[in-house]
């Protein structure tokens, strides 16, 4: 396949970026989206210029480092995938491609297609765990029962990672869906109850201190977030911080 | 200098309990004048640095990626080992000790391995209590399932991502810490040198990868959780950035390298695709538990299937030979990785790989779907014999298991797993040999300590599945945190370490010429094709099958490409911001060293062990055949100005309550 590549190039936080075209030749249905980036730089390498910077590590779909807007969508075209599990048969011959980096005000731009995400650093640390000691010394793991059922949801809810496709695709940019998954999986779980009221007021404080939009129920997150996180986690965070709010 | 292991007296199962109560402790106060680095944040790193925080050190956390969150231990799919005998199949601390020992073809430490067995119940205690939400029955308690190796039932697993919710766990108790300004994290740094003050480890020399410094950091101790070096294969499933820098230049500076050649090659991968392909995707051994892995009986079948004139489910039962349930009956397809890998290589070799390569095998659900179908059918009152209905219920069942590793594989390949089998074939996985460690994780460098991966001590020749997770766990949260302080309460009235001492500046200097000379040298090749060819090299001659001449090849050839490396690599940019190229840089000049230390070892041990297989030493059915009497030793080399040079130091393996015998899982 032959592709018009229209690129985000930026050559650090303080200096304005602008979309850059590059054309490219002999990509492989097989290759991920990546690896067609990979050939892209090695080409751009050769010839002297300065290679497209993009976050990417597993390359498997887990780590949450990669990620890019592509032609509108936060990972792509693909539905329950990230940029690294994108393959290119998912274009045709001649496609134009627009890349950009995951765009919020609290995902500032580093370098081209790679933005900061310590705000969801920020925000886990404002709350996001149980206060447990790791001493080894606790309960027995199976001292407490926990309806399977449940145990799935928190799951569900756990498997998020953090990558940001949420807050990108959202035109408030707001980061719901990534704390009310956190919330979530912490208070479908008898160990997180405990906390459960503090955790919910603490990480909602702190996701609007870092500037995050609010959310108007658009579910544009769903539709992109590359593990399937439910809104029904948004629905369960607003009343776990409503009871809070009256609690305390 | 002679090795000390430092294995405590007693018998095994009292040597970790004697430790501890007879080592010294630091007290609360003091505590708080002790600074602690931690390199690397995956399991062992982010537990180890949680754990010291909570007991009051200072941390510094370093991590290359944008967040501690995204280690690669995150990628770890199948499961962790705990000896709970939740099911009552016969487990205990004594097997699963017994069982990584033998699995590890009898080149793991006795001690450090009983320890691990030990502890392994505490961590699934501790992570429950965390909220991480591991696999539950219909009851309420825990799930378990098997791995390879194994005649027991004791991995615990969160569906198809046990190691994403392990780490989340630690980095959750590292994310408390830091809210309470006990761990101060460092993101996207990664270290380049390890500074020695006086003969102690006293801190590291960092490049903060966003702006380009270079940094000074101080400690009383530097803990590396840097994992494994898989990656001087070019392909292997490790992260695209897991690199062994930090542990290499560890090793330059003093601590010994033990059993680089001992390189776990796992038999569940997807097959290589094409030129192109920038890493190896692993499929969860757990697969194993279901499918049945096969090849055509017959030559001209497999010819047929590779030219696409034939389709893997138009072959007949009688015409499929299940290698592994007809060469080990009692293991059947979970053998350990190392016997299942050399398994699919011969079968390969013999010419009967299924894809256009020729280098893949099936592994098959077929028959577990409709096992399942069938079960739940009569579970549901429903009928049996229905054929469609026992596949839609089976499929669900298999859904249920591994769906998203199902739903991988689809994107990758672009075959549905639920309707044709998977093509699998071995890739470069893990690392049992790492920087060699006594028994308190202490390198050959006062003050440096290895855990996890990055560490040579429990596994061995050979890693069983699912006890990756549990040593880094069982390192970082509950063998570390005590033998460090042993250490360092012999620590606490140095005082701050200061960052302006010579031993420091030298180190950052160090650093600052080895990015000039790379970014200057402006030479007509990329990072990538040079890593390519090293990984090539490896591959082809110190891969899943080793002989002398290879080795001896390899070791000329690595050496030969190391000098045109730095003669001709090319890297854009500078070295004041972000330069991706000029990290990989550094990171390729590494392996270049070691790919060559690696081939030394594989070629002076004359023997085959677990992942080390060595053609001129095997059995007459094809099997590994270690030599005891020669080799029952850990191999820990001492840097010498070049890996050519590097110093041989043996630490003899006593095996006090394991017998040594053939390895056999037939």
């Amino acid at each position: 396949m032959n592709l018009k590549l229209k690129i985000w190039r930026q050559k650090n936080a303080r200096e304005a970026g602008k979309m850059v075209d590059y054309n490219i030749s002999n990509v492989s249905p097989d290759m991920s989206f990546l690896e067609m980036l990979d050939v892209l730089n090695e080409e751009l390498n050769n010839k002297g210029e300065d290679p497209v910077a993009f976050d990417h590590d597993c390359r498997e779909g887990i780590c949450g480092m990669c990620s890019l807007f592509i032609n509108g969508e936060a990972h792509g075209p693909d539905r329950g995938v990230t940029t690294c599990q994108l393959h290119m048969r998912k274009f045709k011959d001649g496609d134009t491609i627009y890349i950009e980096p995951f765009r919020a005000k609290a995902f500032p731009v580093i370098k081209d297609l790679v933005v900061d995400r310590s705000s969801f650093d920020r925000i886990q640390q404002a709350g996001g765990f149980i206060s447990v000691n790791t001493s080894g010394n606790t309960i027995d793991a199976n001292a407490i029962p926990i309806k399977k059922h449940d145990a799935d949801r928190s799951f569900d809810a756990a498997t998020c990672i953090g990558c940001g496709a949420c807050v990108a695709s959202c035109k408030n940019a707001s980061a719901m869906l990534f704390v009310s998954a956190k919330v979530s999986q912490f208070a479908l779980l008898p160990q997180g109850k405990v906390e459960a009221h503090e955790r919910v007021l603490n990480m909602v404080k702190k996701m609007d201190e870092e500037g995050f939009g609010n959310c108007t129920n658009t579910g544009a997150c769903e539709v992109e977030c590359p593990k399937g996180i439910s809104l029904e986690n948004i629905a369960r965070m607003n009343r776990e911080y409503l009871f809070a709010s009256v609690k305390s | 200098m002679a090795l000390d292991s430092k294995i405590p007296n007693g018998p095994i199962s009292q040597k970790w309990t004697d430790y501890k109560n007879k080592i010294n402790l630091v007290n609360p106060a003091n505590k708080r004048n002790i600074d602690v680095i931690v390199v690397g944040t995956g399991l062992a790193g982010g537990s180890a640095a949680a754990t010291l925080a909570e007991l009051g050190y200072n941390v510094k956390a370093f991590c290359f990626q944008d967040s501690p969150r995204r280690a690669h231990s995150i990628a770890a799919q199948g499961g962790i080992n705990a000896a709970k005998n939740y099911q009552g199949d016969g487990d205990s601390v004594f097997r699963l000790f017994y069982d990584t020992v033998k699995g590890g073809d009898y080149r793991a430490r006795e001690a450090n391995v009983h320890r691990l067995a030990e502890v392994s119940t505490n961590i699934i205690d501790q992570c429950v209590a965390q909220g991480v939400p591991l696999a539950r029955e219909y009851g309420g308690l825990l799930d378990n399932r098997s791995f390879g190796g194994t005649l027991v039932s004791r991995t615990f697993y969160a569906k198809g991502q046990t190691g994403q919710q392990l780490l989340l766990g630690a980095y959750s108790a590292m994310n408390r810490q830091i809210g309470r300004g006990k761990i101060q994290m460092y993101n996207r740094h990664e270290m380049l040198d390890l500074v020695i003050v006086n003969g102690k480890a006293r801190g590291i020399i960092a490049r903060n990868l966003v702006t380009g410094e270079i940094e000074r950091h101080s400690a009383h101790a530097v803990v590396l959780g840097t994992g494994g070096y898989g990656n001087v294969f070019f392909l292997s499933t490790n992260a695209m950035g897991s690199n062994v820098t930090a542990a290499w230049k560890a090793h330059k500076k003093g601590a010994y390298f033990a059993n680089p050649c001992y390189t776990q090659i796992h038999p569940t991968c997807i097959p290589v695709s094409g030129d192109h392909q920038s890493k190896l995707t692993l499929m969860s051994e757990s697969l194993r538990n279901d499918g049945r892995i096969w090849v055509p009986k017959k030559l001209e079948d497999a010819q047929a299937i590779r030219e696409g004139r034939l389709k893997p489910t138009q072959i007949a039962e009688e015409d499929r030979d299940y290698y592994l349930e007809r060469r080990y009956p009692s293991f059947g397809n979970l053998v350990p990785r190392d016997v299942a890998s050399r398994a699919a290589k011969e079968r390969c070799d013999a010419g009967f790989g299924v894809n256009k390569t020729g280098e893949a095998v099936y592994l098959d659900f077929a028959s577990s779907i409709i096992r399942y179908g069938k079960e739940q059918a009569k579970i549901k009152g429903l009928n049996p014999d229905d054929e469609k209905l026992v596949k839609q219920l089976g499929t669900e069942v298999i859904e249920n298991k591994y769906g998203n590793l199902f739903q991988m594989y689809e994107k990758i390949v672009d075959e549905n797993p639920y309707e044709t089998p998977m093509m699998i074939y071995p890739a470069v996985h893990y690392t049992m040999g790492g920087l060699w460690v006594d028994y308190n994780l202490m390198t050959t460098v006062e003050g440096c300590y290895a855990i996890g991966e990055a560490n040579f001590s429990d596994h061995g020749a050979n890693r069983l599945g699912a006890s990756a997770l549990m040593q880094g766990l069982a390192d970082g949260y509950f063998v570390l945190p005590y033998t460090i302080g042993d250490y360092l309460a012999k620590d606490i009235r140095t005082g701050k370490i200061s960052t302006d001492l010579p031993e420091f500046e030298e180190a950052e200097n160090n650093v600052r010429t080895q990015l000039e000379s790379l970014i200057n040298n402006k030479g007509t090749h990329t990072v990538d094709y040079f890593h390519k060819r090293l990984g090539k090299i490896m591959w082809d001659k110190v891969g899943m099958a080793r002989n002398a001449q290879g080795l001896t090849e390899a070791i000329a050839e690595i050496a030969a490409l190391r000098d045109e490396f730095y003669r001709d690599v090319k890297v854009p940019g500078d070295m004041y911001g972000l330069n991706q190229e000029l990290e990989k840089a550094m990171r390729v000049a590494d392996f270049l060293e070691l790919g060559e230390l690696f081939a030394k070892d594989a070629l002076h041990r004359n023997e085959s062990c677990g992942g080390h297989f060595r053609e001129e030493y095997q059995t007459e059915e094809g099997e590994a055949q270690r030599d005891d009497e020669n080799f029952a030793y850990v191999a820990a080399w001492e840097y010498r100005g070049k890996p050519s040079e590097a110093v041989l130091h043996k630490e003899p393996l006593v095996f006090e309550n394991v017998k040594l015998v053939q390895r056999s899982y037939k």
